[in-house]
C-alpha cells in the first residue's frame, strides 16, 4: 500500500481566506462567529460564523469567477486556486481525483425569494462538483460525498485509500457548506441552536453555532513533493451507531468502533496517541458522548479540543477544516484553544484544552459525527 | 371547548402531525404516557409537538426540556393548552 | 479478494423485483402510495416506517427484502451500508423549504431531520443493527464501476465482512432503488462481484 501525505491547503471562513490567516487567529484565540440580526431569516437574532463577503467579491472579481457560478462553487473554486499556490500537484491530470464533501451544496438556490438564472439541475450535488472540477479541467468524474456531518472525514478517508491502492496518485478534497435560510432554519426547528456563541465541553453549552466555510486539502503519493514536516495519513473509519437518527448514542458506540477501526487500521495504540481534534458541535448530548468515546478508547491522557467556537459548525467544510488546522498543529507543535470553554462539562475525565499550549505532536486523531448516527475518525502521522 | 372534547381533537393531531399511520385515537389513552412505554414517541417527535402547538394552538415552547413536563400525556398537554391558551 | 452478490433488488414502475423475479406489483404510479401498499402487502411490523420520508420509505423497504431472511452471523461492526444517487433528498428539501417559505407554516424538525441522504442508512442500520462503514455518494448516474472498486476495498482493508450497496434515487417524477447485497466469495451467489456484472443486474 502506497503512502498518502498533506501536501498543500486552503481555508476560507469568517477567520480569513488563507490557511495562514485562520491558523494565527486559532493561535490568538480569535473567533469569528458575530450576531446576525435579520427579521428576513429568524425572528430573533442569533450568533454565526460568516465569511467576510465584501473580500470574497474582490477575490471572485479578480479571478473573473462571474455568474455561471454558484457562491458555493466560487468559494470551492477560490479555495482550491488558493491552495495550488503552494503545490506542485497537476490538477489537470488524469491521475489526480477531485473528491466533494457538502451537506447541502447549493442548496440556496431552492430560496425562491432569491431570484436564480441556473437550472434546477444545479441543485444536484454532483452538477456543484463538476462545475469546480471543470473549471479546472480536470477530467475525471468528480466524486461527491454527502453525509451529514462527518462527511468532511469520510471524504479524506476514500481520496487517501483511492490513493493508497493505486486508482490515482493525487486527490484534491474539498469541503464546503453556505449558510442558508433552509439550514438555519432546520437547526432552529431542532432547538439546537444557542443564542450565545457556543461553548464546546462547557458545563454551561446548551447547542451549536452555524457557520459556513471551505477548505480544500491537496493529498499525494509523491513524497518529493513535500517540502517542510510531512504529515502522512495513517487510516481512518466510519460506524453507525444504529440506535437514533438524530440523537447520538449514549454509550458512544459507533465512534468507539469508528475509533478503533482507526488504530487497528494505522497500528497504533492509544496511549501513542498526542492530540485528539474532537467534533465538539457543543450541544449537550454530542459533546458528553465524544468524552465517552474517548474515555472508552483509553485515550484520556491526549489533550483535546474543539474549533467549533471559532469557526461554529461548517457541516460538510468541517471535517476537513479542522483536519487542515490539526495538521498545522502538528507542524508548529502547538495546540489550539477550545474557544467558549471554561468550566469542564462532560461527565467523564478528559483534558480540554483551554489555552494555546505548546506541544511535540507525532501522532493525532480527529472525530466526526452526525445526523443519521454516523460516526468517523481519523488519524494522521507526522515522519521525518 | 370541553377539556373531553380537547383531549379528542388532539389525539387527532398528534397522529396527523406524527405520522402515527397505524395508530387509531381510541388507542391513545388519556392517562398513557406518550413517551417510553406508553405510545412511545423519541426526541424529534417532541419537537413536532412543540410545532403543533405553536400552529394550532399559537403556544410557543422555546426550551424543548419544557416540553418534558407538557407531553407526559394527552391529559397534561390538554391541561397546558387550557392553561395557555389566549 | 473475489466477493459475490448473494442477494439483489430493485424496484421501480410499481414493480418489485427480487434476485430478477417479480416479487411485487402494484397500480400505484406515485411512490407514496405505492411504497405504503408494499408495506402493507409485507408487513414488517415497524411502525416507524411511517415516519420515515419517501426515499428513505423507498431504500428501507429494499433493503428489507435483502435481509428478511438473512441469517448469517456477522459482527455489527462488519457490516457496512454504501448508498448512492443523483438527487440527494431534492423532494424532501422542497418540502422543508415551503414549511420555511409559508407564512402559515413553521418549519418541521421532522422534515428536517431528513434532508440528508445518509438518514436512510441511519434508517436501516437501526432496523438491522448495523454498525459498519457508512458512505453516501452523489453521482449524475449509478456508477457501477466506482461503487464495485469502493466496496471491494472495504472488504480488502478488512473493514467489512458483509455490505450493502446500490443506487436509491427519488425525483417528482421517478422513483428507482437497485440494492444489493455484497458478501466473501460463498456457495450461494447469483453473480460475482464486479462491475460487468453489477451492470447485467441493474439494467436487467
Amino acid at each position: 500500500m502506497r503512502n498518502v501525505y498533506f501536501e498543500s491547503d486552503n481555508i476560507i471562513s469568517s477567520l480569513g481566506f488563507t490557511t495562514n490567516q485562520n491558523i494565527e487567529r486559532l493561535k490568538a484565540g480569535d473567533g469569528g462567529i458575530t450576531m446576525l440580526n435579520d427579521e428576513s431569516i429568524y425572528h430573533e437574532s442569533f450568533p454565526i460564523s460568516l465569511i467576510n463577503k465584501e473580500i470574497f467579491g474582490e477575490l471572485s472579481a479578480d479571478n473573473n469567477l462571474n455568474k455561471q457560478y454558484t457562491y458555493a462553487e466560487k468559494l470551492c473554486i477560490l479555495s482550491v486556486l488558493e491552495a495550488l499556490k503552494k503545490s506542485s500537484v497537476d490538477v489537470k491530470s488524469e491521475n489526480t481525483i477531485f473528491v466533494f464533501s457538502t451537506t447541502k451544496g447549493n442548496i440556496d438556490l431552492l430560496d425562491k425569494s432569491k431570484s436564480s438564472t441556473f437550472p434546477n439541475e444545479r441543485l444536484e450535488l454532483w452538477a456543484m462538483s463538476e462545475a469546480v472540477s471543470t473549471y479546472f479541467e480536470n477530467k475525471n468524474t468528480p466524486i461527491t460525498i454527502s453525509n451529514a456531518c462527518i462527511s468532511g472525514v469520510v471524504a479524506i478517508n476514500i481520496a487517501s485509500e483511492l490513493i493508497q491502492s493505486g486508482q490515482y496518485d493525487n486527490a484534491v478534497v474539498i469541503g464546503v457548506d453556505i449558510v442558508s435560510k433552509f439550514v438555519i432554519s432546520g437547526f432552529h426547528s431542532f432547538k439546537s441552536v444557542a443564542y450565545e456563541p457556543c461553548k464546546p465541553f462547557d458545563s454551561e453549552r446548551v447547542g451549536l453555532t452555524l457557520g459556513e466555510a471551505c477548505g480544500t486539502l491537496i493529498l499525494t503519493c509523491d513524497e518529493s513533493k513535500i517540502s517542510d514536516a510531512k504529515i502522512k495519513y495513517c487510516g481512518g473509519s466510519s460506524a453507525n451507531d444504529a440506535n437514533h437518527i438524530s440523537g447520538p448514542s449514549r454509550t458512544a458506540e459507533g465512534s468507539v468502533i469508528a475509533i478503533n477501526k482507526t488504530l487497528q487500521q494505522a497500528n497504533c495504540n492509544p496511549s501513542e496517541i498526542d492530540h485528539i481534534s474532537a467534533h465538539g458541535t457543543a450541544t449537550p448530548y454530542n459533546d458528553e458522548m465524544e468524552s465517552i468515546a474517548i474515555t472508552r478508547c483509553e485515550m484520556t491522557n491526549a489533550p483535546v479540543n474543539s474549533l467549533k467556537g471559532f469557526w461554529g459548525h461548517t457541516l460538510g467544510a468541517a471535517g476537513v477544516i479542522e483536519t487542515i488546522a490539526l495538521s498545522h498543529s502538528m507542524r508548529q507543535n502547538i495546540m489550539f484553544p477550545t474557544l467558549g470553554y471554561n468550566t469542564h462539562g462532560v461527565t467523564q475525565n478528559i483534558s480540554v484544552i483551554k489555552q494555546t499550549t505548546s506541544k511535540e505532536i507525532t501522532k493525532a486523531l480527529k472525530m466526526a459525527s452526525g445526523f443519521g448516527g454516523c460516526n468517523a475518525a481519523l488519524l494522521i502521522e507526522k515522519t521525518k | 371547548m370541553e377539556k373531553q372534547e380537547l383531549i379528542e381533537q388532539l389525539k387527532l393531531q398528534i397522529i396527523e402531525q406524527l405520522n402515527l399511520e397505524d395508530i387509531e385515537p381510541s388507542d391513545i389513552g388519556n392517562d398513557e404516557p406518550l413517551f417510553g412505554d406508553g405510545l412511545g414517541l423519541d426526541s424529534i417527535d417532541a419537537l413536532e409537538l412543540i410545532v403543533l402547538l405553536e400552529k394550532e394552538y399559537g403556544i410557543k415552547v422555546e426550551d424543548p426540556k419544557e416540553g418534558k413536563k407538557i407531553f407526559v400525556s394527552v391529559t397534561t398537554l390538554a391541561d397546558f393548552i387550557i392553561a395557555n391558551k389566549k | 479478494m473475489n466477493l459475490s452478490i448473494t442477494k439483489y433488488c430493485s424496484i421501480k414502475n410499481g414493480k418489485v423485483f427480487v434476485d430478477g423475479v417479480e416479487y411485487f406489483s402494484s397500480n400505484e404510479d406515485k411512490l407514496n402510495p405505492f411504497i405504503k401498499e408494499f408495506y402493507r402487502s409485507e408487513k414488517p411490523g415497524y411502525s416507524k416506517f411511517f415516519k420515515m420520508d419517501d426515499i428513505s420509505k423507498l431504500g428501507f423497504m429494499a433493503t428489507e427484502m435483502l435481509l428478511k431472511d438473512f441469517n448469517k452471523e456477522v459482527s455489527p461492526d462488519k457490516f457496512s451500508i454504501v448508498l448512492s444517487n443523483s438527487k440527494s433528498t431534492l423532494v424532501t428539501d422542497q418540502n422543508f423549504q415551503d414549511t420555511v417559505d409559508k407564512e402559515d407554516e413553521i418549519p418541521s424538525p421532522a422534515i428536517f431531520v431528513y434532508t440528508l441522504p445518509n438518514i436512510m442508512i441511519g434508517e436501516i442500520s437501526i432496523r438491522h443493527n448495523l454498525k459498519g462503514e457508512n458512505a453516501f455518494f452523489i453521482n449524475k448516474n449509478f456508477d457501477s464501476n466506482f461503487i464495485s472498486n469502493y466496496v471491494h476495498s472495504l472488504f480488502c482493508n478488512q473493514k467489512t465482512d458483509c455490505c450493502i450497496a446500490g443506487w436509491v434515487d427519488y425525483s417528482n417524477d421517478k422513483y428507482e432503488a437497485f440494492v444489493y447485497l455484497v458478501e466473501k466469495e460463498c456457495c450461494n451467489k447469483v453473480a460475482n462481484h464486479n462491475n460487468e456484472e453489477i451492470n447485467k443486474l441493474y439494467k436487467k
